[in-house]
């Protein structure tokens, strides 16, 4: 049982950080649409706590996946196949050459690059919310639908991110590099 | 008598303005990363002008820009409100329609 090196990043990467920060986007989700408890002081403070803990949790996910989509897999996706060589090492090249797989890339990869960026962008303002406002949040119901509302785009955008990265994978697999032997 | 210190993060009457900068410049930066995508897909000058880094091409230079006037835009903001009370409902859906603007200029359509 082997895996490639670019094998290993393209799970860190998708099944690593991608899948946890969609995994945690329902904790957030729930957390910030439980009613606020207005008479205990102290378990208040501590959901605002939680949730402040939560969302920096995810923004560095967020952060991790993107950078390490745009800046470690991307250009081994995209890279130009030298003349004559097997496109099997060149995914974006390998989807491009048969009109069966070509939206994959046109369609799948196009709005992935660019659509996942924002999920950063939208987790982080969200993190930085919760950090100032703390259980102040819960209270004030304009700032707690704004953070909700952006932590559910983050969601959607990181879903249409995961979805055609899978698919982008099952049909052409960023792989190289090294071998890595997992067993003998 | 822990209720009795209050943690300064967690008071209930803090301006609303430090909130409504960091929506307010999300909703921007959002914005800018789906107009730059537009831009960088549509000229070719803009392609070139946003290839900072060769082996990605010119979307680190979409995210990269987007990024930063994001993060200046959200420190303006947050100087120039951080001590006031805005109209937050305004302001969370001029953030929301910058967001949903966002979102459809990033659709390779």
């Amino acid at each position: 049982m082997e895996i490639t090196m670019r094998g290993l990043w393209t799970m860190l990467h998708g099944m690593g950080f991608g899948a946890l920060y969609l995994m945690a986007c329902s904790g957030a989700i729930v957390e910030l649409t439980r009613p606020a408890v207005q008479s205990d002081v102290e378990q208040s403070e501590g959901r605002g706590r939680f949730l402040r803990n939560w969302l920096v949790a995810m923004a560095v996910l967020a952060w991790l996946t993107a950078l390490s989509g745009t800046y470690i897999l991307y250009p081994w996706y995209r890279a130009v196949p030298p003349a004559g060589a097997s496109l099997t090492a060149y995914p974006q090249a390998l989807l491009k050459s048969s009109a069966s797989t070509a939206a994959w890339h046109a369609v799948g990869m196009e709005w992935k690059e660019h659509v996942a960026w924002l999920v950063p962008i939208c987790i982080t303002m969200a993190a930085a919310v919760a950090a100032k406002y703390g259980r102040g949040l819960r209270r004030t119901h304009q700032l707690r639908s704004a953070v909700l509302a952006f932590v559910l785009v983050s969601f959607c955008a990181a879903g249409v991110a995961g979805f055609f990265g899978a698919m982008l994978n099952k049909h052409a697999p960023v792989e190289g590099g090294r071998v890595i032997h997992l067993l003998p | 008598m822990k209720d009795a210190v209050q943690d300064p993060r967690t008071r209930e009457d803090t301006p609303s303005g430090a909130g409504a900068a960091a929506i307010l410049a999300a909703g921007l930066g959002c914005f800018l990363l789906g107009a730059l995508t537009v831009l960088g897909d549509q000229s070719s000058l803009c392609k070139a002008l946003l290839n900072f880094y060769k082996p990605t091409g010119p979307l680190s230079g979409v995210t990269t820009v987007a990024v930063a006037v994001w993060l200046i835009t959200w420190a303006i903001f947050h100087r120039l409100w951080r001590h006031r009370e805005v109209p937050l409902g305004r302001i969370c859906w001029i953030a929301f329609a910058l967001l949903a603007l966002g979102i459809v200029l990033t659709l390779p359509f």
